[in-house]
């Protein structure tokens, strides 16, 4: 069974809804138990990382998925999921789950011009080749709403970079964890393709 | 780079869509859930649906409108219409809306902005603003009044100001829909997009009047639009969604071309 992990961060159907529509039936749960036997798992979430991370601590949800990634279970990030799946968050300087070593970085931006959050549909750039991110092409774009941005550590751990003034990390992985900084349950065909690929992913990387 | 956004605005009427022209003489032009397929599998970047009965029992006609489009359109969805409440707003939310739309409750009774912010996040907060020119005066310096209700009042408060203080109060986004322009096709009101996109830092959308793609083409450049709002020009099948984004994009304007 797959589970869409619920931590009050956020509307989670409408992941659920595009689960649905690429034939992925996922329960939404807050249940550490249920997410210890899950057989992939969807990590969303919007909102701050601060409260975030209280939240996971407080229903044990974090021991639970640590439990999952260790166990070569497919997880896969999304935006809020993604970012505290890091170490660190500039966003309420808070301590994260740390399965993927790096940081979460507020943009910082010249270009008056340019908004934060940064919302909107822009252009996600395949730099390394992942069984999640096959037959993305260039030009695809995908739907973001965000202020802060991914920072791996490790440059074999960036898989996508988009461009707002500068380019940042969209997309990063680690063994059987994959985040995205869009939302593919928005991002029209292009982001069904992506959790349609997940319903299969064994959580290897192919070499 | 960030690609500016073609926005389909759907008015909806016991759940039949509905089109006005200059806010009056509505009728009903088909079904919503069905445009909105057909507009998002043709490349449309996020939808708005605007419930324009917003009485009680219509309110859950329009919740199971929503629910139907967000089983079948996987694109950013707003809702908008009589929301005079946080559960209002997480009504929708549940039901599948992305965004909400908040415009007269909001201008009777501005706390809803940030009460809705703190319950739903900034970024989903929209705050919807319907404009009329009238003459410069000392309370209107901008020549832009705000109006409630379809329209059909007046409320004495600059449109600049209002934008200005809607975003202090914790919209993510604002809707600038031109009363005059509405429904004519004649062109977005250039002057009071730019103008408002010049006073705020939150992304701003066109709306009223858009009859061309060159017209969306004007408000998204010399309008300082982040997103243009279209509605008749693609209800009734003059225009296709993705030929004005082909339009848009032969015009120079980067927009999504793979859908």
């Amino acid at each position: 069974m797959a589970v869409i992990v619920d931590y009050d961060a956020g509307n989670l159907r409408s992941v659920q809804r595009a689960c649905d529509e690429v034939g992925l039936t996922a329960t939404i749960s807050d249940d550490p138990k249920a997410i210890r036997h899950a057989d992939r798992i969807i990590f969303p979430g919007v909102g701050a990382a601060g409260s975030a991370m209280r939240s996971i601590r407080k229903s044990g949800v974090d021991v639970a998925l640590r439990q999952a990634f260790q166990a070569d279970v497919p997880i896969l990030g999304i935006c809020l999921g993604l970012q505290i799946s890091l170490e660190f968050s500039e966003e309420d300087n808070q301590t994260t789950l740390g399965f993927l070593p790096g940081n979460v970085c507020r943009f910082q931006l010249n270009r008056p011009d340019l908004k934060i959050p940064h919302m909107g549909w822009n252009e996600v750039e395949v730099r390394r080749r992942h069984p999640l991110l096959e037959g993305i092409e260039e030009g695809d774009e995908f739907y973001f709403v965000h202020s802060f941005f991914p920072k791996p550590r490790n440059p074999a751990t960036v898989y996508a970079l988009t461009q707002y003034e500068r380019e940042f990390c969209c997309a990063a992985g680690l063994d059987n964890f994959f985040g995205t900084q869009f939302h593919p349950e928005k991002s029209g065909r292009v982001g069904l393709g992506l959790l349609g690929r997940f319903r299969f992913w064994d959580g290897r990387i192919a070499k | 780079m960030l690609s500016k956004r073609v926005i389909a605005c759907l008015d909806v009427r016991n759940g039949k869509l509905a089109k006005s022209i200059q806010f009056v003489n509505t009728k009903d032009i088909g079904d919503p859930v069905e445009k909105a397929r057909e507009y998002y599998l043709d490349g449309l970047d996020e939808l708005v649906f605007y419930d324009i009965t917003a009485s009680s029992e219509a309110r859950s006609i329009m919740l199971s409108v929503v629910e139907s489009v967000a089983e079948q359109v996987f694109i950013p969805l707003s809702v908008g219409g009589g929301i005079r409440s946080v559960r209002d707003a997480t009504d929708l939310r549940m039901a599948g809306a992305e965004k909400i739309n908040v415009n007269s409750a909001a201008v009777l009774r501005p706390q809803l902005i940030s009460e809705c912010a703190a319950a739903i996040g900034s970024q989903n907060v929209v705050l919807s603003m319907d404009v009329r020119r009238v003459d410069n005066t000392a309370e209107m310096p901008s020549g832009f009044e705000i109006v409630i209700n379809g329209g059909r009042r007046s409320m004495g408060l600059d449109a600049l100001a209002w934008a200005k203080q809607g975003e202090e109060l914790g919209a993510g986004e604002l809707v600038v829909n031109s009363i005059d322009a509405d429904g004519t096709r004649d062109g977005y009101d250039i002057a009071l997009t730019r103008s408002v996109a010049e006073t705020v830092k939150i992304p701003v959308i066109a709306s009223g009047g858009a009859g061309t793609p060159s017209h969306l083409h004007e408000v998204l450049t010399a309008g300082k639009a982040d997103a243009a709002l279209i509605a008749s020009m693609v209800h009734y099948g003059e225009y296709k969604v993705s030929e004005v984004k082909t339009a848009l994009h032969d015009l120079g304007v980067k927009v999504r071309m793979s859908w």
